[in-house]
């Protein structure tokens, strides 16, 4: 039998077949793929994952394809880097960074997302792929889309980051720049969504697509030697990361893969844009939709998706949610930098600006095994630092200018 | 005259229209008239308390009506409405 059963509606628990659409016709609610884990659980092990390929694919038996051919054969499988310096500085003994900063092909964690959803649009039968993005999903759809020889259209806002738009660009797809912010370009694209037959991976194929970013979850688990973190801090744009990560977590242990999930999950925003974490902190269980202002561009949706179920997942799993000021958001990407030497775009400005904050509260403790999800690549948001970073010190080419600048004696030097 | 876009999911009950005219002075009043158009249509805007659920957005001019006086924002001639089931992205 086949590890996918239907999609079904969160809400009201109606089923589908497994095609591409993501709305319960009945209800409007979003729909989910069910898997048969009596099924999986026949066949997964923590031996068969480890002899499986260094990426997201040793995970395919829980993803929402049917094989076995995978497009973005690369993706995940990304370091989970003990970050000393930065538990040091924060006063935390086991802190780790999972750095999809250096994710393959586009340096974020979208190619996690893209490569199960392009794969199965492909087994779906579409040749032409589409999105809806703040940039990094663009980068990646573009870059999919041209290495498995699909046409792509990828909608941006009229404001993005210029490494992002070129980042679309060298592949050639057709980028379409939207004048409005993303949750115009979002509604923009659920409109032309119901009127091409294209597969939109966060719209109509946004079931598979999602479901690739249970693998930051698995890979967690897996390279802390099959132990799951006590706490997680989690950047928010649509929510739908952190609950597919909390999703992950407990997909494990129902696999008989970990004994328990005692997971926090803590989920970070912007000040400019934080409809989630403002209604956590208010005690709602809704949210209300905001007009985005932040540098945090990756993470600026208003109106989010899956806000509603990110606040339910993080009151289970009694974790917290917090917000940072722009300033802080800066000041978050230079301490990961000078501390870790991983250079984070502005989303892991952000989740840095929150984990400090939750570690100051007390909501995060000395002894918790944490990790701190960074989800994309510094040089795609130079704007966001480039007047916070100083400037390179110039020189004559001989020694005495270089000795001059930075006051050299005997044994060596200083600083500038 | 309103214009209003019809998603995928509630084509069934336009006959397969993707647009369809409306005549009301607000959004409220333009479910009504839908239903009267298209019977059940209401249904499947809101729920038992008559609320509009959770996952329904509706736009006016490209505006989401949260912004605007939610289901009291109002109409007038040549408006255009967008309903956007369970909005997707991210």
């Amino acid at each position: 039998m086949a590890k996918m059963k239907a999609l079904v509606c969160r809400e009201c628990g109606k089923e589908y077949p497994t095609k591409a659409i993501h709305v319960c016709e009945m209800c409007f609610g979003p729909l989910e793929v069910k898997y048969n884990y009596e099924e999986i659980k026949k066949n997964i092990s923590r031996k068969k994952i480890q002899d499986g390929p260094q990426s997201i694919w040793r995970y395919a038996d829980l993803l929402p394809v049917e094989g076995p051919t995978f497009l973005g054969p690369h993706a995940g499988m990304t370091p989970l880097v003990r970050a000393k310096n930065l538990g040091a500085y924060l006063g935390l003994d086991e802190l780790y960074i999972k750095n999809d900063t250096v994710n393959h092909p586009t340096l974020s964690f979208k190619d996690r997302v893209v490569a199960v959803a392009i794969t199965r649009a492909r087994e779906l039968g579409f040749e032409t792929i589409a999105c809806a993005s703040t940039g990094n999903l663009a980068n990646s759809v573009a870059a999919h889309a041209a290495a498995a020889g699909m046409r792509a259209y990828v909608f941006i806002p009229g404001d993005l980051e210029a490494a992002k738009v070129l980042g679309n660009l060298i592949y050639k797809p057709n980028v379409v720049e939207v004048e409005g912010n993303y949750d115009d370009v979002n509604r923009l694209c659920s409109e032309i969504a119901g009127e091409y037959p294209w597969a939109f991976v966060n719209i109509n194929v946004r079931p598979y697509y999602a479901e690739g970013s249970k693998t930051l979850a698995y890979e967690t688990v897996e390279q802390l030697g099959w132990r799951t973190p006590d706490q997680v801090v989690i950047p928010m744009a649509s929510g739908s990361l952190l609950t597919k990560i909390w999703k992950g977590l407990h997909e494990m242990k129902t696999l008989g893969l970990v004994d328990d999930v005692r997971t926090k999950i803590n989920g970070a925003q912007a000040e400019g844009c934080s409809p989630i974490s403002t209604a956590f902190k208010a005690g709602r269980d809704f949210f209300k939709p905001v007009k985005p202002k932040t540098i945090a561009k990756s993470l600026a949706i208003g109106n989010p998706a899956d806000g509603y179920y990110a606040l339910k997942a993080t009151a289970e799993s009694k974790g917290s949610m917090d917000m940072v000021s722009d300033d802080e958001v800066v000041e978050g990407i230079k301490l990961l930098a000078q501390t870790e030497g991983i250079f984070a775009e502005t989303a892991g400005g952000v989740t840095i600006g929150v984990l400090q904050k939750l570690v100051k509260q007390g909501t995060i403790k000395k002894g918790d095994v944490t990790v701190a999800y960074i989800t994309g690549n510094g040089l795609k948001t130079q704007e966001a630092v480039m007047d916070a970073v100083g400037k390179p010190h110039r020189i004559q080419p001989n020694l005495a200018s270089f000795e001059k600048t930075f006051k050299m004696g005997k044994n060596g030097g200083g600083d500038a | 005259m309103i214009k209003v876009r019809i998603p995928t999911p509630l084509r069934p009950l336009t006959k397969g229209l993707g647009e369809v005219d409306a005549q009301a002075t607000n959004i409220t009043e333009m479910i009504d008239t839908l239903n009267t158009a298209h019977p059940g249509i209401k249904d499947r805007l809101c729920d038992d308390t008559g609320e509009l659920r959770r996952f329904v957005n509706i736009y006016v001019n490209e505006e989401d009506i949260r912004f605007l006086k939610g289901k009291e924002t109002s109409l007038k001639d040549g408006d255009e409405v967008s309903i956007v089931p369970a909005i997707a992205g991210g």
